[in-house]
């Protein structure tokens, strides 16, 4: 980590701030109206393209390196574990059950 | 904090619709809070990983906890501390964050129309939707909006807000605190937000635009990694929601 105690507290408020403001304009302000169809579309596809991102970032970077470690064999699991429809909590404690294993004997 | 249609106003709106459905609505009801109570108790589950996650990234346990108290909206939350532990910037953590949390604005609007006003279609008060907007998140516009009768999307919304604002916290409180004593990089915390994303992403693959976007997010994520600060990579990853521009 990077950040100071206070930056990371302002980055809590800052956050916390916009969260509020984005669930609050939609739903006390603007009410009911609907948005143009293409804008709704792509907003919509948001989380699909982040967490695909995030997912790969955490995995194979280490701040600007690209890496394979043993995190990979983490996501092996993770990916077994959502294909095979596992709670959040399995798919969770069975990737850093194997990334520690491969840590442990590696 | 009484939800507006707790029990004693609940005879009245009853009154108002078709009394004969009465002890079907009453099933219907209890079908709903139990429904409600049993994903609260799912989240709470993953709140305890988030504040594993959290420690491990670096925030103290209050950090966490105040993420969760007053950010409340989970992937937002792991993502800003997946940015800040891998050495972001506080502008590369905010972004992906706020991007993220974006959707929130979407299930406003979408959830406007079913909370906002109540069972004899007068607006709630200001201060009761200003309240009820620190709750629009995923799952209680899915729990809500997924009842076709509106007293039963008032009982799905209060519910389902209550229910995961209690869990969602207690959750975090505990993960962080046990991550604070154990040593979280030999048992494989840092694995913890890579799976959380992952977990979260199938829903958003259903369609092959879902598909598309998420393909496209990580190759460019990856694809920029060497050539921009930490944290940015995830900005640009965002160009993947072009695929909704076409009808």
């Amino acid at each position: 980590m990077n950040l100071t105690d206070s930056q990371l507290w302002w980055l809590i408020g800052a956050l916390s701030v916009t969260a509020y403001l984005l669930k609050a304009v939609g739903f006390v302000i603007v009410g009911g109206r609907t948005m143009p169809a293409a804008l709704e579309r792509c907003l919509a596809l948001i989380p699909a393209s982040l967490l695909a991102a995030l997912v790969v970032k955490d995995t194979f970077t280490v701040a600007q390196d690209v890496v394979i470690d043993a995190r990979a064999a983490g996501l092996v699991v993770a990916v077994f574990a959502v294909w095979r429809r596992a709670p959040f909590i399995v798919v969770v404690v069975a990737a850093m059950a194997a990334t520690a294993l491969v840590r442990a004997f590696a | 904090m009484t939800p507006p249609n707790s029990d004693a106003s609940a005879p009245k709106a009853r009154g108002t619709t078709n009394n004969a459905a009465t002890s079907a609505d009453g099933v219907e009801r209890k079908r709903v809070v139990n429904a409600s109570i049993t994903l609260g108790a799912a989240v709470g589950v993953t709140a305890l990983s988030f504040g594993l996650a959290a420690v491990s990234a670096g925030a103290s346990v209050w950090q966490a906890c105040a993420l969760s108290f007053f950010t409340f909206t989970g992937a937002s939350q792991f993502s800003a501390m997946s940015v800040v532990g891998a050495g972001g910037s506080l502008g590369a953590a905010f972004g992906g964050a706020a991007l993220l949390a974006v959707r929130n604005f979407v299930y406003g609007l979408a959830l406007a129309g079913r909370v906002s006003a109540d069972n004899d279609r007068r607006q709630l008060s200001l201060p009761r939707r200003l309240l009820a907007a620190q709750f629009v998140i995923d799952e209680t516009t899915a729990m809500t909006t997924a009842q076709t009768d509106n007293r039963l999307a008032h009982t799905a919304f209060w519910v389902t807000a209550l229910s995961l604002f209690v869990t969602w916290n207690l959750g975090t409180l505990i993960g962080a605190l046990a991550g604070s004593v154990l040593d979280t990089q030999s048992l494989g915390f840092d694995a913890a937000f890579p799976a959380a994303f992952l977990a979260m992403l199938p829903a958003h693959l259903r369609t092959s635009r879902g598909r598309l976007a998420a393909l496209t997010g990580a190759v460019v994520c990856l694809a920029l990694t060497p050539f921009v600060p930490v944290g940015v990579a995830i900005l640009v990853a965002v160009v993947g929601v072009l695929f909704g521009v076409r009808p």
